[in-house]
């Protein structure tokens, strides 16, 4: 198993590269040069020449990625071309409103996909299931800034439960993580109730029924036990979509976090930030798989004794 | 070895009804599906409503798509204007109906050259495997690894703005969920008797991938196709959303929303509207990709 979490960490490096390479591969093919947009149309050539030199874009390609993965592995990547200071600090600054707002509606999306899929589970085919699965296309189908306006404008607006924008205390978390898990829950609730379903016609089930445990016991500590193998699998899949929802919700809600940052840095024309918070986001995904992985070796008996 | 009898036992036991089932014409089953899966329908008829309407546009409304009338600024529903005037006084039904031809629009054409070029790459990655496997499936691990919104936001910054850069943003981004299931499929069919058959009676490599593998890979890519177009329709109404992607003055539904969110609590329906329309949409097609899933492929089910 160690060997196989060991490849698993490998391959994970392999991509990671790979998408430092592509995400700067792509930034510096952008049309027109980034000097010119940053310095403006009528800067003199030698002040050009001159910051071209100062940040290095005059070194052959492998120079430049060389000189950003090493900066990068200490932390740092650079600074940002329209606020003037190092991409780290603001990226500290935003990164743990993005991972409680994605950590929020992580909760929300398993409390209610769960539970709405083992009772459709539990009662298939019935008005209710129906009721639960349209339901959670509903969710899916919703785009996650639809959500957050209705949210804000029925809670904040209309009830004025909680503030319209900005995260002061966890209150203001609350509509942005339901608004994010929003979409996430329904296809949770989707998932748990086809694999509960498929569980519970299993031999093992009618065996711990037959030695007289309650039904609600075997659904909780049987069956919905073998049937969250493939839900965390899912979670760690939600995981990039949950941090493109927040680029979205991030902007409803002015939280100023590494969505909202990307966003900012596109207007803005700023590579380096650009740079910095896809990175950044896409390194958190390729360790969500990497967990969900090794969390599934440790899970399920059979790939733990399989290798 | 012993699987693989047990396999083929199994295939045998089954065969009766199995053989019956896939005898079933593309047309059977749909009709079955029709008879089963009303939902289904109506979402088909749902969406051929939209289309109707993304076509005739003009003849359908009195307006001009960008035809401002400020005195009636931002006017609630009324008869004239059944879902009001925005902020410069232009009908929003004329708008939302233009506005459904780019949504249409994008949600087909980067959908189609993903499934093509998905299905390409994910068949050549299965049946000819080692490098070129190799190759292809990080490629494929590296794509999938970004979130594909912030993906789609540096393409958009590399390409520029425009209908035609939208097409290509959310075609390379979402290529690599098709090659992996094409991939997975191309594996099974590979060991497959007519596989097997058509090799040793000597069939070139290219014609076995074209005329064996890729049309028992239809099925599930029609289910995927169904199924990926309303996430194209997310995707880019989120980044006309974010003021990336479609320009004013075009008329595009995630545009329309972002337009309307500062007067959000004065005149809600300028941003409600355009959202319900891609919620109807979306909704339908992610209803008809479930029906034709379950008639076409059951066994996409958990994907």
């Amino acid at each position: 198993m160690l060997l196989n979490i060991g490849k698993r960490v490998l391959q994970a490096l392999v991509v990671l590269i790979g998408v430092a390479l592509l995400i700067f591969i792509m930034l510096r093919i952008v049309p027109g040069n980034a000097i010119i947009t940053m310095m403006g149309e009528h800067a003199n050539p030698e002040a050009i020449e001159r910051m071209t030199a100062e940040l290095g874009l005059d070194k052959p390609f492998y120079v430049q990625f060389y000189t950003y993965i090493t900066g990068a592995l200490r932390g740092d990547f650079g600074t940002s071309y329209s606020l003037h200071v190092s991409v780290s600090s603001l990226i500290a600054q935003a990164f743990p409103n993005t991972v409680c707002l994605a950590l929020a509606a992580a909760v929300v999306a398993w409390l209610i996909g769960i539970v709405c899929g083992i009772i459709a589970a539990i009662k298939e085919n019935s008005l209710l299931d129906r009721l639960f699965m349209g339901f959670s296309l509903f969710g899916v189908s919703m785009p996650v800034f639809m959500v957050a306006m209705v949210l804000q404008y029925l809670f904040a607006y209309k009830l004025g439960w909680f503030g319209i924008s900005g995260v002061s205390d966890w209150r203001g978390f609350v509509l942005p993580a339901i608004a994010l898990g929003w979409n996430s829950a329904g296809s949770i609730a989707r998932l748990t109730r086809s694999t509960l379903v498929e569980v519970l016609q299993e031999d093992y089930i009618d065996t711990a029924r037959a030695k007289g445990r309650r039904r609600m016991g075997v659904i909780l500590f049987h069956a919905l036990r073998n049937s969250m193998l493939p839900v965390i699998t899912m979670m760690a899949v939600q995981l990039s979509s949950l941090l493109s929802g927040a680029v979205i919700c991030e902007t409803i809600f002015s939280i100023n976090g590494i969505g909202r940052l990307a966003v900012d840095a596109i207007s803005g024309r700023d590579i380096p930030l650009l740079q910095g918070t896809i990175l950044l986001s896409t390194a958190l995904v390729i360790l969500g798989n990497l967990v969900a992985d090794c969390l599934y070796s440790v899970l399920d008996p059979r790939v733990r004794k399989g290798d | 070895m012993r699987d693989e009898q047990e396999e083929i036992l199994t295939m045998q036991m089954d065969s009766p009804e199995d053989v019956l089932g896939e005898a079933d014409t593309l047309k059977d089953q749909l009709k079955r599906m029709a008879r089963q899966n009303k939902l289904a329908v109506i979402s088909a008829v749902v969406i051929l409503l939209f289309v109707l309407g993304a076509i005739f546009a003009p003849v359908l409304t009195p307006y001009e798509f960008d035809q401002q009338d400020v005195i009636n600024r931002l006017a609630p529903p009324s008869a004239e204007h059944l879902l009001g005037t925005d902020e410069l006084g232009r009908d929003v039904l004329t708008r939302l109906l233009y506005g459904s031809r780019i949504s249409l629009l994008v949600g087909v054409v980067p959908t189609v050259i993903s499934m093509l070029a998905g299905a390409v790459l994910g068949i050549c990655a299965g049946y000819i495997g080692g490098k070129t496997d190799v190759i292809i499936m990080r490629l494929a691990d590296i794509m999938l690894a970004f979130p594909s919104m912030l993906l789609a936001m540096v393409i958009m910054y590399t390409l520029g703005d425009g209908l035609i850069n939208i097409f290509l943003a959310l075609a390379l981004v979402s290529w690599a969920s098709v090659a992996r299931i094409v991939r997975a499929e191309t594996l099974k069919l590979k060991e497959s008797v007519f596989v097997e058959a058509a090799k040793s009676l000597g069939v070139s490599r290219l014609k076995i991938m074209c005329r064996h593998i890729f049309p028992n890979c239809l099925p599930s890519m029609i289910v995927l196709f169904t199924l990926n177009i309303p996430s194209a329709i997310l995707s880019e109404s989120s980044l006309s959303f974010l003021g990336i992607g479609i320009k004013y003055p075009q008329a595009s539904w995630g545009l329309m929303v972002n337009l309307g969110r500062q007067f959000l609590y004065t005149k809600p329906w300028l941003s409600l509207a355009p959202s319900i329309a891609i919620m109807l949409v979306v909704l339908a097609f992610n209803f008809l990709g479930d029906g034709l899933r379950d008639v076409l492929d059951p066994h996409l089910k958990d994907q």
